[in-house]
């Protein structure tokens, strides 16, 4: 029997407050909300329905909150549990996690990554807790939880080099996913958990789904966002590579993780994105966008 | 003065969990039990740390709950083992900081969460220095946002708080000297001061150390931060931190317990004992802030 080529049925600007998961009340997490960023949640409904109908059967997902300053590590054994608690949102985030991983893929993504020359590390420590940012990410696109993920951290190239160093190396990391998910024959849903512009207010209300304190840090990073989300819903996502290092730099994005470059390079040429929502979570700008590559003729 | 005890160590966890990967991870490590005598003959009853691995956001944290217990796997080093903790921690002291800051015009406030992410540097020094639980902890993050002033203003709550109990404490930045490590995987045996360059500026401020100059050498932070630091974040705050809580002079009785490198970056582990005489008060250029007001913002 042949395997069918894999290929990427879904990929995702999947970003990760945790205010969002707070308010959705799940029963894994403990502290309980009233209400609080519905156009995000709502949007980001609309995009795990896409997502389900695109019939993935692993999620791949770039978190910014799993930073590695030697080379891009991948969760390798094929289940983590746990208590998840936000380092900077301990009030909202106290997360019980079980989740089970694609070892395979994520060998065979290393392994392709590794082959370009980059530095590359599979994640064996059965106490490891999985970052934040992966887990709000998967459980906002698919909160059953019932597909394997591959966990995939932020090498933190920039601070070394350049922005524009860091992001070429996501870049070329999207290429090896994509590469590593046809040679296993994976339909795969890509989740690049990171904001926009990522400019918090540095003080946080009593109640903190007070929806009345809720706007963007400013008219400049609102301008950002903007534009790079016009970028992304026309399908200009060269573009968005180009103005990549000026946008992280200027709007202090989530995107300098590399999460979305690694999205872009992944997916490969131009398509046009579908934005469920644009919302602000404590001064941060977040767009949840869908992008879905046509099944080949 | 309740502040008997200065120090400054590495939060890398080689020398907790590999000691014998290469010999300076094992005189650092012999270097924190150095120190741990060092507190206990400086009549210390708690330790308070500002770790600069534990990133802030929304103002200014410290750990409340009193017993803090969890084992923890560094998120770059995981193949080197894991970290389990039972620590006592000072949360009547912690939650003082806090108000202390308040009161000084800073956001903070304290963690008491099951659970909650005590960082890879508080983890190992208070593993390293007081591995049977001799004394209660109080752990400060440090803001990411912040620079010298709210850096200074978060030691000065700290002092008051400490001061307000007049009991003898202990105070410890956690912090590499220079920080660029190596970003390809090394052997151990291999492991080596990333540049000499970097090496010569870490035996420079390990030299002031030595001689009891802490504000002096907290002066020379910003140049510090341009010559070996990668700009993670916007300042190297550790030693503003210090001599702000310690007393921001050169009074001081400094000893190098070790130095080595860990991964390419300047660990060390350093103790200051305050004393009467020593070099004296130098030209300080920087401001002396006592309260926060906020970002100036002064282009907006
Ligand atoms: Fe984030």
């Amino acid at each position: 029997m042949t395997m069918n080529p894999g290929r990427i049925v879904a990929g995702a600007l999947a970003p990760h407050p945790p205010h969002l998961v707070y308010a959705e009340n799940p029963p894994q997490n403990e502290p309980r909300a009233e209400c609080g960023w519905e156009m995000l949640r709502w949007g980001y409904e609309r995009l795990r329905a896409d997502i389900e109908r695109a019939r993935p059967d692993v999620l791949v997902v770039f978190s910014p909150h799993w930073q590695t300053y030697v080379g891009t590590h991948f969760l390798g054994l094929p289940r983590f549990q746990g208590l998840s608690v936000d380092p900077i949102f301990p009030n909202l985030f106290r997360y019980t996690y079980d989740l089970k991983v694609d070892v395979e893929l994520a060998e065979a993504i290393a392994a392709a990554a590794g082959a370009t020359g980059h530095p590359v590390k599979m994640m064996r420590n059965p106490d490891f807790r999985v970052d934040y940012g992966t887990i709000i990410s998967c459980h906002m696109a698919r909160p059953t939880w019932d597909l394997p993920i591959v966990a995939v951290s932020s090498c933190r190239s920039a601070a070394y080099y350049s922005v524009e160093v860091m992001q070429d190396q996501a870049l070329a990391l999207g290429r090896a996913t994509a590469e590593a998910i046809g040679r296993t024959g994976r339909r795969a849903a890509l989740l690049a958990s990171c904001s926009l512009s990522h400019r918090h207010f540095v003080v946080e209300g009593d109640l903190p789904e007070d929806m009345s304190r809720e706007h963007v840090t400013s008219h400049h990073n609102y301008l950002w966002d903007m534009r790079m989300i016009d970028l992304l819903r026309r399908g200009r996502l060269e573009e968005v590579l180009a103005t990549m290092p000026e946008f992280v730099n200027q709007a202090v994005s989530e995107a300098d993780s590399g999460a979305l470059s690694w999205l872009i390079g992944a997916l490969g040429h131009d398509i046009a994105g579908e934005v469920y929502a644009y919302g602000t979570v404590i001064g941060t700008g977040n767009a949840v966008v869908g992008f879905f590559p046509p099944e080949a003729a | 003065m309740s502040v008997v005890l200065a120090g400054l160590t590495t939060g890398l966890p080689h020398p907790l969990l590999t000691p014998d990967a290469n010999p300076g991870y094992r005189r650092l490590r012999d270097a924190f039990a150095e120190a741990r005598d060092v507190i206990r003959a400086s009549g210390a009853e708690r330790l308070v740390l500002y770790s600069t691995y534990w990133p802030s956001v929304i103002g200014h944290q410290a750990i409340t709950d009193p017993n803090p217990r969890w084992t923890h796997v560094d998120e770059l080093f995981h193949d080197l083992g894991s970290i389990s903790y039972d620590r006592p921690v000072d949360a009547a002291l912690a939650e003082a900081v806090v108000d202390a800051a308040k009161r000084r015009g800073l956001s903070a406030r304290g963690v008491n969460y099951h659970g909650f992410p005590m960082d890879t540097g508080s983890v190992t020094a208070l593993e390293l220095l007081d591995p049977d639980c001799e004394w209660p902890a109080v752990v400060l993050s440090s803001n990411v946002y912040a620079d010298r002033a709210e850096t200074l203003v978060w030691a000065k709550a700290t002092r008051d708080a400490i001061a307000a109990s007049s009991r003898p404490t202990a105070v410890f930045a956690i912090s590499s000297l220079s920080n660029r490590l190596f970003t390809t995987f090394i052997r151990p045996e291999d492991d080596a001061i990333h540049s000499p360059k970097d090496d010569e500026w870490n035996r420079k401020i390990l030299q002031f150390l030595s001689e009891g100059r802490l504000e002096d050498t907290a002066q020379l932070s910003r140049t510090i931060q341009q010559q070996i630091r990668v700009k993670k974040v916007v300042n190297f705050k550790a030693l503003w931190w210090l001599s702000a809580v310690a007393g921001p002079h050169n009074r001081y009785h400094g000893t190098v317990h070790a130095y080595a490198p860990v991964q390419g970056t300047g660990a060390a582990v350093v103790t200051l004992r305050p004393r009467e005489e020593g070099l004296g008060d130098k030209e300080f250029d920087e401001d002396d802030v006592e309260v926060w007001r906020g970002d100036r913002e002064v282009l907006s």
